[in-house]
């Protein structure tokens, strides 16, 4: 075969150990490498790989793995499992999530770890089978009843998705709580180089969970409580659970955002469109930024605050007709300007139409915005120390991951934080 | 800086597999590479694409505006895409199938009889490679080395002779690409 010379050498000592993963399958194998015990699931497109990842995989390694029925068995396997200290994972597709509903209520009333991927495809109903963010209500507000609040996290790459997998489970068992890895059906379909640092969480003491009463009195895993007093104490103390995480588990990152006059906030795919965009914004003259939330649940919502007060104004893209913008501007409370630009049913807006999209918006808060003084730049997060284990931490170009940031205030009334108060002592 | 092709045609001819094999040369060669294929319900003489980004920093929008380079291995592509290219791209044409021109003088438009000469190089099948290895020889994107490597990991795992036939359409397209072969390949009609 012919060789190219020169070229070659350009790149030689260029090369990492990385390999090429479909996002689907680097979320399973994540899992894998984390200590996946038990996975359980139902086929449907576009998370079908990660589910036939996990049938390959589970077994050789002699775990378990289950295609149950349907997503109603599947999240109530997941429970049973869960309920036993095992470390659970569960994947399926906006549809298929909606019929889990019931079950991550049940979950999060009895406090089961379980980790849930949902590869967003357009919607309502059957939808599409394209790449949609259409399920932010559903991730963030709740899937089923009752008051409580899950975890989400929102991977823009397939390296990011490695990480947030293992994070995952950190937070899911720490919290004793189901965890959310929203992605969407362009972060499933495609392949991207992955760095081979899996990282796999150390396991925790499970004092709770249903491991056999051979010689200790039995305990309950449930979420039924008829007594209202005994049920408001439970909920008391699963909302200052929620406080706590809400506190101390918010992530995000940013680009360019020291001397930014507008910022694009968006997260998972539509995140790497508006990074895009940033750049080519920036190229043509108007100072844009961009502020990525990767936990969108807790929002990163004291940080955007912060940043919109520096801001002359905000646009929101997303795969949806506008969610997470509610969350932008409760966060925002009017300090600027924000806009939003929105795409459904499984197309993509360009980073031309985005920037497209900024221009219009810039011209309209030009017309009446000065300048604002700078204020300090919020802290952006930064990933996790590395773990013992070997496994190092990415910090690369606008996808670098995170640290806690400094505890936001919690926001409830009064008389409703001192009774939190009271549930704590 | 990014670049992006899109490989598009009837499923079947091996244009998945076409775009993951730069994007495993684009790796070989150290660079940054996103590979999405459009998926769906499509099926052999149906519609199949990808789109691969190659790039030197992590990549950003998985969508483009317009192609640094587009390959057509049908008719309804050359439509679709041609159009779309980026002026000073690439088109790559299958002239086996596809008699029309993208009437882009402000472009680099390469008509290629790849089912000839993917027979020419022993399995007229492989018209997908002999379009890859046009891509690779016209522009400066992945190293040829990075290529041979890539269709080595991909096929050579599975089957030999599979390889070398690979190899053989990569290589013949590779020359097409490079302008030493022009007596099958006219360049901007």
């Amino acid at each position: 075969m012919t060789v190219m010379h020169g070229t070659s050498e350009r790149r030689a000592g260029a090369r990492r150990a990385r390999v090429l993963m479909k996002g689907n399958e680097a979320i399973a194998e994540a899992a894998i490498q984390a200590g996946c015990d038990a996975y359980f699931g139902y086929p449907i497109t576009p998370q079908a790989e990660l589910l036939e990842w996990m049938a390959r995989r589970m077994p050789e390694l002699g775990r378990t793995f289950v295609q149950a029925e349907s997503e109603l068995a599947a999240i109530n396997m997941a429970l049973g499992a869960g309920a036993t200290g095992a470390r659970v994972m569960v994947s399926s597709s906006s549809p298929g999530i909606s019929l889990m509903a019931e079950g991550m209520s049940y979950m999060a009333g009895s406090e089961i770890p379980v980790v849930l991927v949902n590869v967003m495809r357009g919607g309502p109903g059957l939808g599409s089978i394209q790449p949609s963010q259409s399920d932010y209500f559903q991730a963030v507000k709740g899937h089923g009843h009752g008051d409580y609040r899950t975890p989400v996290l929102a991977p823009a790459s397939i390296s990011e998705a490695v990480d947030l997998v293992a994070h995952a489970f950190e937070l899911a068992e720490r919290y004793r709580t189901p965890v959310f890895i929203l992605a969407d059906g362009t972060l499933g379909q495609a392949m991207e180089p992955v760095e081979l640092r899996f990282r796999t969480p150390e396991r925790r003491a499970n004092d709770w969970a249903l491991t056999g009463a051979d010689g200790r009195p039995p305990r309950v895993v449930k979420s039924l409580d008829l007594l209202p007093e005994n049920l408001e104490r439970h909920n008391l103390a699963l909302q200052a659970k929620f406080q706590e995480i809400a506190r101390r588990e918010v992530r995000w990152a940013g680009q360019q955002l020291e001397d930014a006059e507008f910022a694009i906030v968006a997260y998972g795919t539509a995140a790497r469109v508006a990074r895009t965009a940033v750049a080519r914004g920036r190229s043509r003259g108007i100072k844009v930024g961009l502020f990525r939330p990767i936990t969108l649940w807790p929002f990163p919502e004291r940080e955007l605050a912060r940043l919109a007060a520096r801001l002359r104004g905000i646009l929101v893209v997303e795969l949806s007709a506008g969610q997470m913008v509610e969350d932008v501007r409760l966060a925002v409370e009017g300090r600027c300007p924000v806009a939003f630009h929105g795409r459904m049913g499984g197309m993509i807006p360009t980073p031309d139409e985005v920037v497209e999209v900024l221009r219009s918006f810039q011209a309209r808060v030009g017309r009446r915005a000065r300048r604002k003084a700078l204020l300090p730049l919020p802290a952006e997060s930064k990933v996790e120390p590395p773990s013992g284990n070997g496994h190092g931490a990415v910090d690369r170009a606008g996808w670098a991951p995170v640290e806690p940031v400094e505890p936001s205030e919690p926001v409830l009334a009064g008389g409703h934080r001192r009774r939190l108060r009271e549930v704590a002592r | 800086m990014e670049r992006s092709v899109i490989f598009a045609g009837f499923g079947g001819q091996g244009l998945l597999f076409a775009g993951q094999a730069l994007a495993r040369g684009a790796l070989e060669d150290g660079l940054e590479v996103f590979w999405i294929p459009s998926y769906g319900p499509e099926m052999r003489g149906g519609t199949a694409s990808c789109t691969v980004i190659v790039g030197d920093e992590p990549i950003g929008s998985p969508v483009v505006d317009r192609f640094d380079a587009a390959v057509a291995m049908n008719l309804p592509s050359l439509e679709k895409y041609g159009p779309r290219v980026a002026s000073g791209g690439l088109l790559i044409v299958n002239a086996s199938l596809v008699e029309e021109t993208a009437r882009r003088p402000d472009i680099d438009e390469l008509h290629i009889a790849c089912t000839e000469l993917a027979g020419e190089a022993g399995d007229d099948k492989l018209v997908s490679v002999v379009a890859l290895g046009a891509l690779v020889g016209r522009l400066d994107w992945v190293t040829a080395d990075a290529m041979e490597a890539a269709l080595r990991e991909i096929v050579g795992k599975k089957r030999s002779a599979a390889l070398a036939a690979d190899l053989a359409a990569f290589e013949v397209g590779l020359a097409v690409g490079r302008g030493e072969r022009l007596e099958v390949a006219a360049a901007s009609r």
